[in-house]
């Protein structure tokens, strides 16, 4: 009990009071950024610059080895991508793939639309979806083509099977991982406004899974392509028509190994494009817009 | 504060609760969140349901709402039996989350009103400016949710409920996640809205100072499971009377029907333990 006694007490200091005072004397309260600053900023700027540096080491790795046949150096990439882009079959074959993945993207986006719906609105739709996903996406979609060309022909059909094979179950798993991790909250504010049933789904659980939505249109268009350009290699053009990996089997066997560059850097160009052009877009407008995603 | 709108006596309470039990399932127990509540709510009534956690005044909000039914004894409003989630009981959650983010604050007040094709698109623009004009969020209009401070977003959901007109107004303790200014402007904004636009709220809170600011009826609730415990008047009592001795003297016999609670919990373990 003594001791407390002995404890020292803070010292009493009078009271203070301010007025504000201008903020002029002390410095800027917001500096606008140097140009150089803003341009570091730039996303672009930055891809762009890691770009440069690639296509650097690959010309001068090219020129050392000065070897055309096992590597060609990037200028006469270019230049046989230049030339099989105006004078050759580089577009048309480009275009022969892009319409198959079309295709094959779109079917199974609706398929994977169907999925999740029912998979939301019954348990029994839950645990097949569940069920079948774990079942099919750990399958690498390319693996079926066998059995697709045993069962669709030599054809156009059996490549978009395969794509929607590797779309379809990215897509459902995001979707419904999406659909399942809605705040609770979100979900009872929806059907306060009397959302019911499809609308629910529509105009409540699509828009608020977006983000995930999303990542699953992603990782389906990168299966897709992948299993696209892998399938034209292996049986090469259906009909007469083929596709950018049957321009890349062709080259190969010609010997032609600028070209066989030439169409790995479209099927590069046209990845980044869709990646960072077309889906960079739909998340500006939707998830960025919207501050569900930085 | 003029009870300008409270003649519900006219036509009978408005909202019935009768003896209602409410229960509900987690993981490993089946909780029985009430037992035997009973209470009326009438028109014009600003009703608080006041009680610590677990006390089960939420889950009566939640089963009002349509989203909880009732094991036994029901809920009727204007006569009808609740079934159902619906927009003639609008709520808002303590949670900020409760807006839509792909929605500007005009777009999410539209949204129940467009949803329940209440009216056509012009009409239901202009039925949402009016009410956001006031909850003051006027300049705020085509901001996305994710741009709003916390009060505002608040704001934009009693703006979002009222814009439906609802026969009662559901409130979870919608101040709850506010800090302590922005939730006595937030108070003081809501009495006032309810003075120029004479609604019906239910309101949950678990604070004796908001449930007296706010209310002017307050059912106070025991907990494990909630129940009962009395219903007091407190319409007399307003922000000018902070500090006074009538708010004072109310805010301890409330303080007491709580604490007296907390003695037998406290005294029911100890002679469990012992």
């Amino acid at each position: 009990m003594d001791d407390r006694t002995v404890r020292p007490l803070p010292p009493l200091r009078p009271e203070r009071q301010f007025a504000p005072e201008t903020m002029g004397t002390i410095g800027d309260v917001a500096r606008p950024l140097t140009f150089i600053e803003r341009l570091i900023n730039m996303t672009l700027v930055r891809r762009l610059a890691v770009i440069a540096v690639l296509a650097a080491a690959w010309e001068i790795y090219a020129r050392i080895l000065d070897n055309p046949l096992l590597f060609p150096s990037l200028s006469d990439t270019l230049a046989a991508f230049w030339d099989s882009a105006a004078h050759g079959v580089l577009i048309d074959r480009t275009l022969t793939s892009l319409r198959v993945l079309g295709m094959g993207y779109a079917i199974g986006l609706v398929a994977a639309g169907v999925f999740t719906t029912l998979a939301v609105s019954t348990r029994v739709g839950t645990d097949f979806l569940s069920t079948l996903t774990a079942m099919f996406n750990p399958l690498p979609a390319i693996a079926l083509l066998p059995l697709a060309l045993l069962w669709f022909g030599l054809g156009a059909f059996s490549i978009v099977f395969v794509i929607v094979h590797s779309v379809l179950w990215a897509v459902a798993l995001n979707t419904h991982s999406g659909f399942l991790s809605v705040s609770p909250t979100l979900r009872m504010a929806g059907q306060n406004c009397g959302l019911t049933g499809l609308s629910y789904v529509t105009r409540l659980l699509v828009p608020a899974a977006f983000p995930s939505i999303l990542t699953g249109l992603k990782i389906g268009w990168a299966f897709a392509w992948r299993t696209l350009i892998a399938a034209e290699l292996v049986f090469g053009a259906s009909s007469r028509s083929g596709g950018l990996g049957w321009f890349i089997f062709e080259n190969r066997n010609q010997l032609e190994t600028a070209n066989v560059f030439a169409g790995l850097l479209t099927v590069i160009l046209i990845g980044l494009f869709v990646e960072s052009v077309i889906f960079r877009a739909i998340e500006n407008a939707t998830v960025r817009r919207w501050g569900m995603q930085s | 504060m003029t009870d300008s709108a409270g003649n519900g006596t006219e036509h009978g309470p408005l909202l019935v609760a009768d003896e209602v039990t409410l229960q509900y399932k987690t993981t490993n127990h089946l909780v029985t969140a009430t037992w035997k509540v009973s209470f009326e709510v009438h028109r014009g009534d600003r009703y608080v349901l006041l009680g610590p956690s677990g006390c089960g005044k939420s889950s009566l909000l939640k089963s009002i709402a349509g989203f909880l039914p009732p094991v036994s004894g029901a809920f009727h409003l204007a006569g009808q039996p609740i079934e159902r989630p619906g927009s003639d009981r609008m709520m808002v959650f303590q949670e900020f989350d409760q807006l839509l983010p792909w929605k500007t604050v005009l777009g999410n007040v539209m949204f129940p009103l467009l949803v329940n094709r209440r009216m056509a698109r012009t009409a239901a623009r202009e039925q949402a400016r009016k009410v956001i004009a006031k909850v003051n969020l006027g300049a705020f209009e085509d901001v996305y949710p994710h741009m709003l401070s916390g009060g505002m977003k608040q704001r934009v959901a009693i703006a979002r409920a009222l814009a439906m007109e609802p026969a009662v107004l559901l409130m979870d303790e919608p101040f709850a996640a506010l800090d302590a200014l922005t939730r006595r402007k937030m108070q003081e904004e809501l009495v006032a809205l309810w003075d120029d636009v004479g609604f019906t709220v239910i309101f949950v809170t678990h604070s004796i100072d908001e449930a007296l600011l706010i209310g002017n009826r307050i059912l106070v609730m025991s907990p494990h499971p909630g129940q009962v415990k009395a219903e007091l008047n407190a319409g007399h009592l307003g922000f000018a009377d902070l500090g006074t001795q009538p708010f004072e003297l109310l805010s301890r016999r409330i303080h007491g029907l709580l604490f007296s609670d907390q003695i037998e919990t406290a005294l029911t373990s100890e002679a469990h333990h012992g």
